[in-house]
């Protein structure tokens, strides 16, 4: 029997762990199988991930497939996407989502051409209209508008920002399914000669991050704003300048062409605002802006506004709250 | 020699393009359009292998018939041939049908080895064109190439793979997406973009792809997702509080501020 209309995420993995993204994913997905009175499935691909199935059940799976084999720990879009594609074919989903991470984003859009349908990049919303079609919520012009969109065909394939879903409740007693599927393997015709970790830190996953702009005057800087998200427990972001100038890795770069980041609290200190930076960290929680210019765009978006030199205040911070929180 | 082929786009120069309240977009300086500023870390890296190894690289737009501008620029930017598919049934196109035109002038231009593609563009924002070419083409694809470490018999590039940074090694054709970071484009010399005005740019229509395409598969008609509608992104419920005062009076306000929402529990209590 054809299971129509499912809703299929598929998990994000990285060396055999599911990725918090996918908990997001499923508890959005939940919400839409509820609404279509579908059940809500999931793909799972890995090279030793059968153990990590039961815990995508508490986050509100009714049906887990895994997809097992030694090929499949790392990512490779050919052989992710065969098996993905004999599954949907199968199961005639009416909806997929899939983080919109680096490997999500390479995936999707092969995917949707497999199987004769649209795909949607990056949304940050998701919502049914009552004719039930899903209405997919993205920004475009680098983050100057926001589209709306619906796709004609099914499935409707959509690639979804991290942070901008929220997960249900992890909960032991809820029941569901777990069918291991032979997975299909092929030679991949790239071959990995190497991998390396591209930075330790995760700024798209932090919670606080303090970021420098233009208006740091020397690289060694970093570190006053090194000690405010040490303080805060968070982490250090940057504009893209200082990270083209080499004062700091691409791994700490917020904006458009670096990384979309959505914490809890964002300070921005010394930058300005152009729309590419706005673009990445805009759905940030707060957003509390220091700088000398008063007509910066930052502070067109910002909670709490500081017009006043970073040198000065940052450090007065810093104090702050290590007196409150000692 | 190697045959490269660059999908480039125009686009507006986006920091001219104001939104009003109903999301509709006016441009305050038209200047025409430009290259699409991901595509020339395309061009850029296929012309740098050309002037290594010798290569042909052939640059590819679809858009409409001011877009020959922008691949006369590529001609002074070092590609070698130019092609602009341009007809009124391209227009409407979503990202697949947009892919399925580029793939069919693809398998209409014959035997290639490499294809470069930016990351993404500066309006359309979706970064899907390359990967769906690849497929409609069955080929592999790799994304966010941010380095060229090899070329020869084979390639071996870095591609930043989220938290990863992955060398690979692989044969041809394949097709590459580049990031920002892969290199700087160089700007054409004033002779080169002189001499690059007289180039004559090849145009197609739809009639000329229809040995190896499906016309209903193009426009409009051969798009499936529908853009509802456009709205500016609300910056309501922002607090936008000015914290004035000494840096320490500053401070203190915003401290208690963030201590009474809530927001300092988190707070240093790693």
């Amino acid at each position: 029997m054809t299971e129509q209309n499912d809703v299929i995420v598929v998990a994000e993995q990285h060396e055999d762990k599911i990725q918090s993204v996918t908990y997001e994913l499923l508890g959005k997905g939940k919400e839409i199988a509820e609404k279509t009175s579908t059940k809500l499935c999931v793909v799972l691909l890995g090279g030793n991930i059968e153990e990590e199935a039961q815990e995508l059940i508490y986050y509100g799976a009714d049906k887990v497939f895994v997809f097992q084999h030694p090929s499949l720990k790392d990512f490779d879009t050919l052989n992710y996407k065969n098996n993905i594609v004999s599954l949907a074919k199968e199961l005639k989903p009416g909806v997929m989502l899939i983080a919109a991470s680096h490997k999500g984003r390479s995936l999707a859009p092969r995917l949707a051409v497999a199987l004769e349908t649209g795909v949607s990049a990056d949304c940050i919303g998701l919502d049914m209209d009552s004719d039930g079609n899903l209405i997919q919520v993205r920004p475009a012009f680098s983050g100057s508008v926001l589209a709306h969109m619906k796709t004609k065909t099914k499935p409707v394939i959509t690639t979804v920002r991290y942070k901008t879903m929220q997960s249900i409740k992890r909960d032991t007693s809820r029941k569901g399914e777990i069918v291991n599927r032979k997975a299909s393997i092929v030679p991949s015709p790239l071959t990995t000669i190497k991998k390396q970790k591209l930075g330790e830190i995760n700024i798209s996953e932090a919670d606080i991050i303090v970021t420098g702009g233009r208006g740091l005057k020397d690289s060694k800087d970093f570190a006053i704003l090194a000690e405010l998200s040490e303080a805060c427990g968070g982490v250090i972001g940057s504009s893209r300048p200082l990270v083209d100038d080499g004062w700091i890795g691409k791994e700490h770069q917020v904006g458009f062409s670096g990384n979309t980041v959505k914490p809890k609290i964002y300070i921005a200190c010394g930058i300005s605002g152009s729309s590419q930076h706005l673009a990445g960290m805009r759905g940030s929680d707060i957003i509390i802006a220091i700088n000398t210019d008063p007509s910066a765009p930052i502070f067109k978006i910002a909670d709490y506004r500081i017009v006043g030199d970073l040198y000065e205040i940052v450090p007065k911070l810093v104090n702050e709250i290590k007196g409150r929180t000692s | 020699m190697l045959k490269i082929i660059v999908f480039v786009k125009q686009v507006v120069d986006i920091s001219q393009l104001k939104f009003d309240a109903d999301g509709v977009g006016t441009l305050e300086n038209a200047t025409g359009g430009e290259i699409n500023p991901f595509d020339l870390n395309a061009l850029e890296l296929a012309v740098q292998i050309k002037d290594k190894l010798g290569a042909s690289v052939t640059t590819v737009s679809m858009g409409e018939a001011g877009a020959e501008a922008i691949l006369k620029d590529t001609i002074a930017r070092g590609a070698t041939d130019t092609l602009l598919l341009e007809d009124a049934a391209f227009k409407g196109s979503d990202t697949i049908a947009t892919a399925y035109i580029l793939a069919s002038a693809v398998k209409k231009l014959g035997e290639f080895d490499l294809i470069i593609c930016g990351e993404k563009t500066v309006d359309g924002d979706t970064g899907q064109i390359g990967a769906e070419i690849a497929e409609y083409l069955n080929i592999p694809h790799i994304g966010y190439v941010s380095s060229l470490e090899d070329i020869g018999e084979k390639l071996v590039v870095v591609s930043d793979m989220d938290s990863d940074q992955h060398t690979i090694e692989c044969g041809f054709p394949v097709l590459l997406t580049v990031t920002k970071n892969i290199n700087t484009p160089r700007l054409p010399s004033l002779r080169d973009k002189l001499n690059s005005r007289k180039a004559k740019v090849e145009v197609w229509h739809a009639d000329n792809l229809s040995s190896v395409a499906d016309k209903n598969l193009f426009g409009e008609q051969g798009s499936v997702i529908k853009v509802e509608k456009i709205l500016l992104p609300s910056e309501g419920g922002r607090k936008g509080k000015d914290l004035q005062g000494s840096p320490e009076e500053i401070v203190k306000e915003l401290v208690d501020d963030l201590e009474r929402d809530g927001l300092l529990r988190g707070i240093g209590a790693k």
